[in-house]
């Protein structure tokens, strides 16, 4: 036992200064570690809600992108390939985005919103193309906005799995190392001041029964 | 800050895409994707990747976990459908440690 106590204690002189300054610092301690513990509840339950948005929206973009390609498939099967390269080489819409950021608990994650210039026209003559490939292609163009915003939430959920770890790791390093410590320390100098004072009294005793 | 989209992929997932107004940048095989990526999440703040590539590509991907920007979305083609799950599997693990959707 007593190998293990002074393995986790502080390299400090027994002094009142030091008592005093290590007060201070396990108040701190234990006050950082409250924060962290109810920023990492708060980043947890966001996560969760997040996490399962991720769910809904990627099954539902899977099953429509997929239903799309599939569709665009066959009509690139009816159209030969150099007609087909041809009609979609000059899109007729830009999609641009205004990509900014927007804080989840003090993380900067994406803030994506689509705007779409132009017209919603495709981009080629209806005769070049068959109404298949029209079709996957309003598809695509109308399942944009939910791949863009499962592109900020997959992107959201990212960097907050990345954070939850981290914090745990400080709120882990507050509470399994850093408060014992100096809870601990703070019991030595405690005890070592005792001891002195108790040792000064004896001493004066000792002295007085002399005279 | 004004971006534009892009997708990397199989020409075929990526013609669709842009038919609709989003950059095309076609991939034929898992080293010119790789090549392709790194070039368009420079100047494309939003990139979709055809899922195929996406397990295959992990690592280049990781490095995009840092920042906000570029989002590289891998966007299910059908032909491949683990990424989601495996995903949201990762993502759990390492900030609950249990599996809060699959229960497995």
């Amino acid at each position: 036992m007593g190998a293990r106590r002074t393995m986790a204690r502080l390299n400090v002189n027994p002094t009142r200064m030091e008592l005093k300054k290590l007060k201070a610092r396990l108040t701190t301690a234990v006050r950082g570690h409250k924060l962290l513990k109810d920023k990492s509840d708060e980043m947890v339950r966001r996560f969760t809600v997040l996490l399962r948005e991720d769910k809904r929206l990627r099954d539902e973009v899977e099953d429509d992108l997929a239903a799309a390609l599939k569709q665009f498939a066959l009509a690139g099967a009816l159209t030969p390939p150099y007609v087909q390269a041809a009609a979609f080489c000059m899109p007729a819409t830009a999609v641009r985005a205004d990509c900014g950021t927007e804080s989840i608990m003090g993380i900067d994650a994406p803030k994506i919103t689509l705007n779409e210039s132009a017209s919603s026209a495709l981009p080629y003559a209806f005769s070049e193309i068959t109404s298949e490939a029209d079709g996957s292609v309003r598809m695509v163009a109308a399942l944009l906005p939910k791949l863009l915003r499962l592109a900020e939430v997959e992107k959201a959920v990212r960097l907050l799995s990345y954070e939850i770890e981290r914090n745990k790791r400080r709120v882990n390093a507050l509470e399994y190392v850093m408060i014992p410590q100096l809870e601990e320390t703070i019991k030595y100098i405690r005890n070592k001041l005792d001891e002195n004072e108790r040792a000064a009294i004896v001493r004066l005793m000792k002295v007085d029964s002399l005279q | 800050m004004q971006g534009k989209i892009a997708v990397v992929g199989p020409y075929e997932t990526v013609s669709v895409f842009q038919a609709a107004g989003v950059a095309a940048f076609p991939a034929a095989d898992e080293r010119s994707a790789r090549e392709t990526l790194r070039r368009v999440a420079h100047d494309y703040p939003v990139v979709f990747l055809s899922e195929e590539y996406a397990a295959p590509l992990q690592d280049l991907l990781k490095r995009f976990d840092e920042a906000a920007y570029p989002v590289v979305l891998p966007i299910p083609t059908g032909k491949e459908r683990g990424y989601g799950e495996a995903f949201l599997k990762d993502s759990m693990e390492r900030a609950l440690g249990v599996d809060i959707l699959f229960r497995k």
